[in-house]
């Protein structure tokens, strides 16, 4: 077991540059409490956690299939909510509260992609971005459930203390990524939902001449996007110990986007690179004397990026240090004159 | 009681109308859904503000100095920015949101967050069956009504108009046919940004606005567009009276809860797409259709 693990590892993971890069990555974030255990950096990196499982969770539903969702704070928000009025009124833990948020959030996603299901294009993007628009009125509409303007505050931690929250959310975080990437893995050989989500993207009418029962799948797709990103919202409610309806804004919709799109989209690391450059850097500005110039640098980043490098920051980087053999398919290191398996030339 | 009701509906349709129809147009013809549109609308209404209020112009000076500025700026934010994405709709989304983002960061920057409002173009009202109506509401009726009609007639009997609807229902066979695309286009972005300008310096008395208030605009005129179908002018027109009457019911209905307006109107635009996905006067092409 340990050996197949190690072998795994020896020719899997160190001939392939990204993978190391994700592996040193992962293992920076469980050795950084022992670097700063200040609570600030460490609040920082857990919120980017959040936000990353955020980011993932609306690549998986709108970048892989393509239905562009301009309201994915919807899920988040229901996720942070459910979890947040279970534990007010039921007064259950948040282990168990949060987990039965996401689920109603992935039940709701499931709900309302059915009118969805009949728009496309922009019609479908600008729907959905009216939905969390919507809640956001009904929560301020009933303040004596929902709190109102305040919002629910009180809310217990998830373990307590501010590091072991950090290796929460953490694993939480390498968890649910690793799911989403499982799924969406087009070249698996154990679930074919990868395949047809890209199928869906580039040809919704072949996929459905191809005998893929299309709107299964795209209901499939909200319900993992939503529990995702209903998990997230739980974890953001429990780590700031307050939910307000700030959970509902656009900005929150929006952001997202940009995380994935700087990262880039249809692919899981991108997103996950671009919420860790993109969120630390908003907040270290914060505080600075350039404070107030920083969401205008951000958009600023997001243009240039669209204009200079529209597949993302992540996906350039990688096509720069990564080559795929043309006659085997196998990753290699783009200075590697010949593959590494079958010794044909990569020139 | 009524005749207020009518009155606030036309003068917020107006509005409407004309934010709506200058994206809708946009829409129609270069397949762009410009979600800085009403960031336009803000700008403009800070650069009447700003020559007004603080470099002391004209009223009339400032107000045609800052449509024309406005067109410039959105002419050359197609030209260079949105023009390069312009074949992927989702980058066009983001491009766009992210600018109005710019803008509103800069106005803030410069401007500050504070809520200013937008000197009356004529001082003055009148009675009618007992309710008093300000004569810049008059104007902004007839101004709505002029712009229109000018919009009518440029698209069903010029030239330009000519060339415009040929490029909204096919691009590249109106290019063989030697009208320059990418100038058709441009000219386009630059009639849907002066509306959306020339909507800014109509406001209404008492309309307060700041940086951020390009966003529930931004929702209204969304709802306004996709209830009247995206690419149709008379169904945004259309969608903006209906939708800013919704509004105006519920804010003298239920005066405590006037916030409420926006989530009905967007209730309005969910209802209506469950039932007609296309919006009200969209089209559905068949081949699109599953």
């Amino acid at each position: 077991m340990l050996k197949r693990l190690f072998t795994d590892f020896r020719w899997g993971v160190l001939p392939v540059p990204g993978r190391v890069l994700a592996v040193i990555f992962f293992l920076f974030l469980f050795v950084f409490p022992l670097i700063t255990d200040a609570s600030y950096p460490l609040l920082i990196i857990t919120l980017a956690c959040i936000y990353a499982i955020f980011a993932v969770s609306w690549d998986v539903l709108s970048g892989y299939t393509g239905l562009i969702n301009f309201g994915h704070a919807l899920f988040f928000g229901i996720g942070a909510y459910g979890s947040a009025l279970l534990y007010k009124y039921v007064g259950w833990p948040p282990q168990v509260t949060i987990v039965i948020g996401a689920i109603v959030a992935a039940g709701l996603g499931v709900l309302l992609c059915l009118p969805a299901l009949r728009l496309r294009g922009p019609y479908l993007s600008l729907f959905t971005l009216g939905l969390p628009l919507l809640l956001r009125e009904v929560v301020r509409a009933f303040p004596e459930v929902t709190g109102g303007y305040i919002g629910i505050t009180g809310l217990p931690r998830l373990v307590g203390t501010t590091i072991g929250d950090y290796y929460a959310v953490l694993l939480v975080m390498l968890v649910s990524v690793l799911i989403m990437w499982k799924l969406t893995d087009a070249r698996s050989r154990y679930v074919r939902t990868g395949l047809i989500f890209h199928a869906i993207r580039e040809d919704e009418i072949t996929a459905r001449a191809a005998g893929i029962n299309t709107i299964r799948y795209k209901m499939l797709a909200f319900a993992i996007g939503g529990f995702f990103a209903g998990i997230a919202g739980g974890l953001f409610g429990h780590v700031l110990t307050v939910v307000g309806f700030g959970v509902f804004a656009i900005t929150m919709s929006f952001q997202v986007i940009i995380f994935v799109v700087f990262g880039g989209i249809v692919s899981i690391y991108g997103p996950v690179v671009g919420t860790f450059i993109l969120y630390p850097l908003v907040e270290l500005l914060q505080g600075t004397h350039i404070e107030e110039y920083r969401h205008l640098i951000m958009a600023g980043v997001v243009i240039l990026v669209l204009l200079f490098m529209p597949e993302g920051l992540a996906v350039r980087i990688r096509e720069k240090i990564e080559r795929q053999c043309p006659r085997c398919k196998l990753t290699n290191v783009a200075w590697r004159r010949e593959c590494r398996a079958c010794t044909a030339s990569l020139r | 009681m009524i005749v207020s009701i009518i009155i606030r509906t036309l003068t917020r349709g107006g509005v409407y109308a004309l934010l709506a129809s200058g994206m809708s147009l946009i829409f129609g013809v270069a397949h762009i859904v410009n979600l800085a549109h009403t960031a336009f609308f803000m700008v403009a209404a800070y650069g009447v503000w700003f020559l007004v209020r603080q470099q002391g112009w004209g009223v009339i000076q400032s107000i045609i100095v800052t449509v024309l500025a406005v067109t410039l700026l959105g002419v050359l934010v197609y030209r260079f920015l949105i023009n390069r994405v312009r074949h992927h709709p989702q980058a066009v989304l983001l491009i766009t949101i992210a600018l109005a983002m710019l803008l509103q960061e800069v106005m803030l920057l410069r401007f500050g967050s504070h809520f200013q409002t937008l000197p009356v173009l004529i001082e003055g009202s009148h009675r009618i069956w007992g309710t008093v109506i300000t004569n810049q509401h008059l104007l902004i009726l007839g101004a709505v009504a002029v712009v229109m009609v000018l919009m009518w007639l440029l698209l069903s009997k010029t030239k330009l108009g000519i060339a415009i609807r040929a490029t909204a229902q096919d691009g590249e066979i109106a290019n063989l046919m030697g009208m320059s695309s990418a100038r058709v286009l441009t000219i386009t972005m630059a009639i849907g940004t002066a509306l959306a300008a020339v909507a800014a310096v109509l406001l209404p008395r008492g309309y307060v606005f700041h940086p951020h208030i390009w966003m529930s605009p931004l929702t209204m005129v969304l709802a306004i567009v996709i209830l009247g179908g995206l690419g149709s002018i008379k169904g945004s027109v259309v969608g903006a009276f209906i939708l800013a009457l919704a509004e105006t019911i519920v804010v003298f209905r239920w005066p405590q809860h006037g916030y409420m307006s926006l989530a009905f109107a967007l209730l309005t635009m969910i209802i209506i797409l469950a039932v007609r996905p296309g919006g009200l006067f969209g089209t559905v092409f068949e081949e699109e259709r599953l």
